[in-house]
């Protein structure tokens, strides 16, 4: 179911990061302020931005997972928040080289996009122990579609928030990705923005297409089992 | 903080891709593993059952 | 629906004030936390951020312990079943069941914010009470919602005490954002409120969003 298109697709994010890490290293001018340090942005803001649609995008699917009793929607939404989480660690990882570099510190309250994060993947953590300690498989699908909307309508309230709140005690700092980047930078941006894009679209049919392989593997199992049994 | 001379700046921005990166790799490698096994456990059901 | 629900809040809160087991348990730990946070902090008094930061966090940690019991006597008694049998909108429990928590964090807050200016706070309450008072409320209102939502996703898990703090506390981060920065200038010694106005259009956005959302997905849980 889908494995339609995945070749072309993987073949196109391939094609698509190449060109983004070769942009970001010969063709995008050195930053002005921040030196070469600045580079780490073309890797750092797309996760974010990726990481955050990929939340949201899983509290829809779970919507539909809910209307339609359709396990399958139940499935695609925890690959997309399964990836977004990981998506999200490494967006405080690169955030906190950033802020090392930056500023000398491994870590600063002064950025929303950070602190945000921070708030963000200490509660899809609890996705995991959430689920999983549900038994019941079709009861464990819905309380996780439930956990993953309120969730996801979370994520934009928090970042409303929190940049309320870091206006208010520090400046912004972060005014790189804002609307006056020059003409390099933006299609750098651009076409990193894109290539992550692609990757998390990528690695959830891929991970979609093994766990889809993996059910219908026991379920041939099951019924081989059966077949025995009732031959014996 | 004025900005760092490039060699140091190098390191940090070397060490944020390298943390994408691995962390690409790592996920690629661990559902290709999980692929590979059931593909050996197809081959094994499907054998056993030709017998 | 609206009878049903005020039926079964009237029930929670004859259990409450029968069995005395939430507020009285919150609002002691409310003092408690206050007596921590003077030989954590080291300070005999408070004022400005301070203030409304431990005013706030300790209120956040008291509802953990408040929504961790909201169907504890439903779970005690086998009541669930009997709820989910009788034909009873999943939309009147948790507004019951909301509305309960809301009031038992008003009966809270009704010992604890006069205990905190006693204890604690540097300047004096009065001067801005109307403004902390509404404060209080659209807060509580935020809390009950979603003390509701995650009382009712870890009722059934195994894992319970530990997944009510790790879900509600990240949930009321916007809260607890909110509720701060509106309380400090009222805390202060030079009282007056600021930049209220946006505070409260936040907490009331967050409100309306968790309220509504809360009503529309509570029919998927706790059904059998």
């Amino acid at each position: 179911m889908y494995s339609k298109g995945f070749k072309p697709l993987a073949a196109a994010t391939v094609v698509a990061l190449a060109t983004a890490m070769a942009l970001v290293f010969f063709y995008a001018p050195l930053d002005a302020d921040q030196g070469f340090v600045q580079k780490i942005f073309y890797v750092h803001v797309p996760m974010a931005i990726a990481s955050l649609c990929g939340f949201v995008a899983g509290g829809i699917m779970a919507i539909r997972h809910l209307r339609s009793g359709d396990s399958s929607w139940d499935m695609r939404s925890y690959v997309a928040i399964h990836i977004s989480i990981i998506l999200g660690v490494g967006v405080l990882a690169t955030g906190a080289i950033w802020a090392k570099a930056s500023w000398g510190h491994w870590w600063v309250w002064d950025e929303p996009v950070l602190v945000s994060f921070l708030v963000v993947v200490l509660l899809y953590c609890v996705y995991y122990p959430l689920r999983f300690s549900i038994e019941d498989r079709e009861r464990q699908a819905r309380y996780s579609s439930v956990f993953a909307i309120a969730a996801g309508a979370f994520v934009p309230l928090n970042f409303a928030a929190v940049r309320m709140a870091e206006a208010y005690t520090h400046p912004r700092v972060l005014s790189q990705t804002g609307g006056n980047l020059p003409g390099e930078m933006r299609l750098t941006f651009l076409v990193s923005l894109l290539a992550m894009a692609l990757l998390f679209v990528t690695l959830w049919k891929l991970e979609l297409i093994s766990k889809n392989a993996s059910m219908q593997l026991k379920r041939l199992k099951r019924r081989l089992a059966e077949r025995e049994a009732v031959a014996a | 903080m004025p900005a760092l001379p490039l060699d140091e700046a190098g390191k940090y921005v070397a060490g944020a891709y390298v943390v994408f990166v691995t962390l690409l790799v790592v996920y690629v490698a661990i559902i290709g593993s999980k692929i590979a096994r059931i593909e050996r456990e197809l081959t094994d059901l499907t054998s056993e059952d030709d017998k | 629906m609206i009878a049903a629900a005020r039926t079964i809040l009237r029930k929670d809160l004859r259990l409450e004030l029968r069995t005395k087991e939430s507020v009285p348990a919150m609002t002691l730990f409310t003092l408690t936390v206050y007596v921590l946070f003077h030989f954590g902090l080291d300070r005999d008094s408070l004022d400005g951020e301070l203030a409304a930061g431990v005013l706030w966090v300790t209120l956040l940690l008291a509802a953990v312990i408040g929504v961790s019991r909201l169907f504890a006597a439903e779970r005690e008694q086998g009541g669930i079943d009997g709820l989910l049998l009788a034909p009873v909108d999943r939309t009147s429990l948790f507004l019951a069941k909301a509305a309960a928590l809301f009031l038992f964090l008003v009966a809270v807050e009704v010992v604890a914010v006069p205990a905190f200016g006693l204890l604690l706070l540097g300047p004096g309450l009065g001067g801005a009470l109307p403004e902390l008072l509404t404060i209080l409320a659209l807060g509580d209102v935020g809390i009950a919602a979603v003390g509701a939502l995650v009382a009712a996703l870890a009722a059934e898990t195994r894992a319970r005490e530990l997944i009510v703090p790790l879900l509600l506390l990240p949930l009321l981060v916007p809260v607890l954002i909110a509720c701060a920065q509106a309380t400090e200038p009222l805390l202060r010694q030079d009282q007056g409120p600021e930049d209220l106005g946006r505070w409260l259009a936040l907490l009331t956005l967050y409100d309306v969003v968790f309220v509504l959302l809360s009503v529309a997905v509570f029919d998927y849980l706790l059904e059998d």
